[in-house]
């Protein structure tokens, strides 16, 4: 049944699927770009997006190719302690919910700068977030890149440079059009699509294996089966302390993302933020149902693939269980799909990034000349969206999914303390907020940049360094706190209004 | 003289005229003591209900890795044909995820109601 490893050089399959999302992708942008007409329609699509088709955009956003390709290639080498990758990204959403959708949606801001500077009314914290969002953002695009060039390498045998040169081109051109008004319908189109090509094949991979007599995963090719099954890193202490600290970061991560956020200013109100993170949930649970299944099957059919090079599992396992034409049909989907993950994903990231760098960057004056609110957008685009691919093809290779672990341990260092203080606690102040953000921001971009240097895993210090979020979260918040109440003759005076804007509801008229 | 059109004249509603209460939204305006009791109350309400949820999250899906650790046998028990932790972590999470923000949502927006009924009922 299995077939020996080896890529195919059947390029079909892999280039028609990428061809065809690319040109769809391109379809749907410039079909959008028809409602894109304001700055309003760029940043924030006008904030007329309805819970559905916001929350089919934003799941097609967020399901990177570390959804699409690393968890079930995780899955596969490391067993069960993976799903809390999966688990922890659709529980961030919940946390989202429970605490930021609503408020953020009420404050009334454009990005994420905009609401620290709102909230604290502070050029300097304002200064600071706009680099973290740059920063987050490119640590999160380089594995889009980085992921789109290993796709093409195996579907179609391209060098590595040309996935993230395709992908880079595709998003130039959809976001300096048309902006979020037209990458709204692009999202919304592509998470349908990435669903469709994990779970069509899915059933039937599901199908031959039934056919082969089911045969147990756990007990397949490979050592410790029982360490497949357990749901905790390995190592007793450290590996306890590893999974807590993956769960800490993709909790209360995801909030702090910008491609996330920005999408909550697209709502028409606070209830309709709401309503739009419960299908979001909806939507993420159905997809993350998938990717376990490909690991599972993957021990069984291409057990090889667990030591070398498990991000494409996703890619060559309907080919090494299905043989013929419907092999490389279902090649094709998977393909497809993987190139939407790249594609959508390095969309919202690029909008975000693009949005702070048009608002304190190239939206400026240069001596007398200053670029108007839609130029100065397209040229942060170009800025957002070339560097992290520059770095992709010179950099050092890192795994998608541990950058992308990364990004969120970065993010739930800073900008999650800074939301959440910000707004449930009328006490933070600008100074407690630099304060609370360097230290998060510094903690755990030292771990960043050892993690890229290194790729020691055992022991203490490497743990320590290697998944900081269990740390340098909690001293984050500590440090606004503690140095908020240092400082307290220095809350703003506009707090207190700035709460009644956050927390009343639409329907109850005050002012805001 | 008939090409004139007619218009209506009306005055501002009686009721509001005689009013000697001030309503809750103007108190909040005015940045009252009485006011920033209604905030108080909303944000201490809603948060709450925050804390609550997300103390269920970690009760619920956050001690499992606990759980899985103190009582190494848990990796072995196995429903049907899953391991017990796939069922748990790949299949039964997400529903129990989904029904959390729908009870989120519920009492969230009961409590907005109930402040706004709150801050409104003082003008009647």
């Amino acid at each position: 049944m299995s077939l020996p490893l080896d890529v195919s050089t059947d390029v079909v399959p892999g280039s028609v699927a990428v061809v065809l999302v690319t040109i769809a992708t391109l379809a749907i942008g410039t079909w959008g770009l028809r409602f894109s007409r304001t700055t309003s329609d760029f940043f924030v699509a006008s904030r007329t997006v309805r819970p559905g088709l916001n929350a089919s955009a934003i799941g097609g956003e967020y399901l990177s190719a570390a959804s699409f390709l690393g968890v079930a290639g995780l899955v596969l080498t490391f067993g069960a302690d993976m799903l809390w990758y999966p688990v922890g990204w659709t529980a961030g959403y919940l946390v989202l919910l429970v605490l930021v959708a609503a408020p953020l949606r009420r404050s009334g801001a454009y990005t994420l700068p905009d609401f620290a500077e709102a909230r604290l009314g502070s050029r300097g914290v304002r200064a600071l977030c706009s680099v973290l969002v740059v920063g987050i953002g490119w640590l999160y695009l380089l594995p889009q890149f980085q992921g789109a060039g290993l796709t093409l390498q195996a579907a179609i045998g391209a060098p590595s440079w040309v996935g993230p040169l395709v992908v880079a081109l595709v998003v130039l051109i959809n976001v300096g059009s048309g902006g979020m008004r037209s990458i709204t319908f692009v999202q919304a189109f592509q998470y349908w699509l990435k669903l469709t090509a994990l779970l069509l094949p899915a059933c039937v991979l599901l199908a031959v294996w039934a056919g082969d007599g089911a045969p147990d995963p756990t007990i397949g090719a490979g050592a410790g089966a029982d360490f497949w099954s357990l749901p905790l890193g390995e190592g007793g202490g450290q590996g306890l302390y590893v999974t807590y600290s993956l769960i800490v970061a993709t909790f209360l991560g995801t909030m702090g993302l910008p491609h996330v956020v920005v999408r909550f200013y697209t709502n028409p109100d606070g209830r309709a933020a709401r309503r739009t993170t419960l299908v979001v949930l909806a939507l993420l649970g159905l997809f993350y149902l998938l990717p376990p299944v490909y690991g599972a099957l993957g021990r069984i059919y291409a057990a090889d693939l667990a030591t070398a090079g498990s991000d494409v599992l996703v890619l060559e396992l309907p080919r090494l269980m299905v043989d013929g034409l419907l092999g490389e049909a279902l090649t094709g989907l998977v393909t497809a799909g993987a190139f939407a993950a790249f594609l959508s994903t390095s969309s919202g990231l690029s909008i975000a990034v693009a949005g702070v760098l048009s608002q304190d960057v190239t939206g400026r004056i240069f001596g007398t000349h200053r670029l108007s609110g839609v130029s100065a957008f397209r040229v942060g685009a170009v800025i957002a969206v070339v560097v992290p691919a520059l770095f992709s093809i010179a950099g050092p290779d890192v795994g998608v999914a541990r950058t992308v672990g990364l990004a969120f341990a970065v993010a739930a260092s800073t900008f999650c303390p800074l939301l959440l203080l910000g707004i449930w606690w009328r006490g933070l102040t600008a100074v407690g907020a630099v304060a609370g953000l360097a230290v998060g921001g510094l903690g755990s971009g030292l771990a960043v940049g050892w993690t890229l240097v290194t790729s020691e895993t055992t022991g203490w210090v490497a743990v320590l360094l290697g998944q900081p979020a269990a740390w340098s979260v909690p001293a984050a918040l500590a440090t606004m706190v503690v140095v908020s109440r240092a400082t307290r003759d220095q809350v703003p005076a506009h707090a207190g209004r700035f709460m009644v804007r956050l927390h009343t509801p639409e329907a109850v008229d005050v002012e805001r | 003289m008939n090409d004139i059109p007619r218009v209506r004249v009306t005055g501002p509603p009686r009721r509001r005229a005689t009013t000697t209460h001030r309503s809750g939204t103007r108190e909040i305006d005015a940045g009252t003591e009485l006011g920033r009791v209604y905030m108080e109350s909303l944000l201490r309400e809603q948060l709450r209900l925050a804390l609550r949820i997300l103390g269920l999250l970690a009760l619920t899906v956050g001690s499992l890795p606990l759980a899985f650790h103190l009582i190494p046998g848990l990796g072995e028990v196995r429903v049907g044909p899953l391991p017990l932790s796939w069922l748990l972590l790949g299949v039964l999470v997400y529903p129990w995820l989904l029904t959390l923000g729908w009870l989120y949502i519920r009492r969230s927006e009961a409590n907005e109601r109930d402040f706004a009924a709150l801050v409104e009922e003082v003008e009647r």
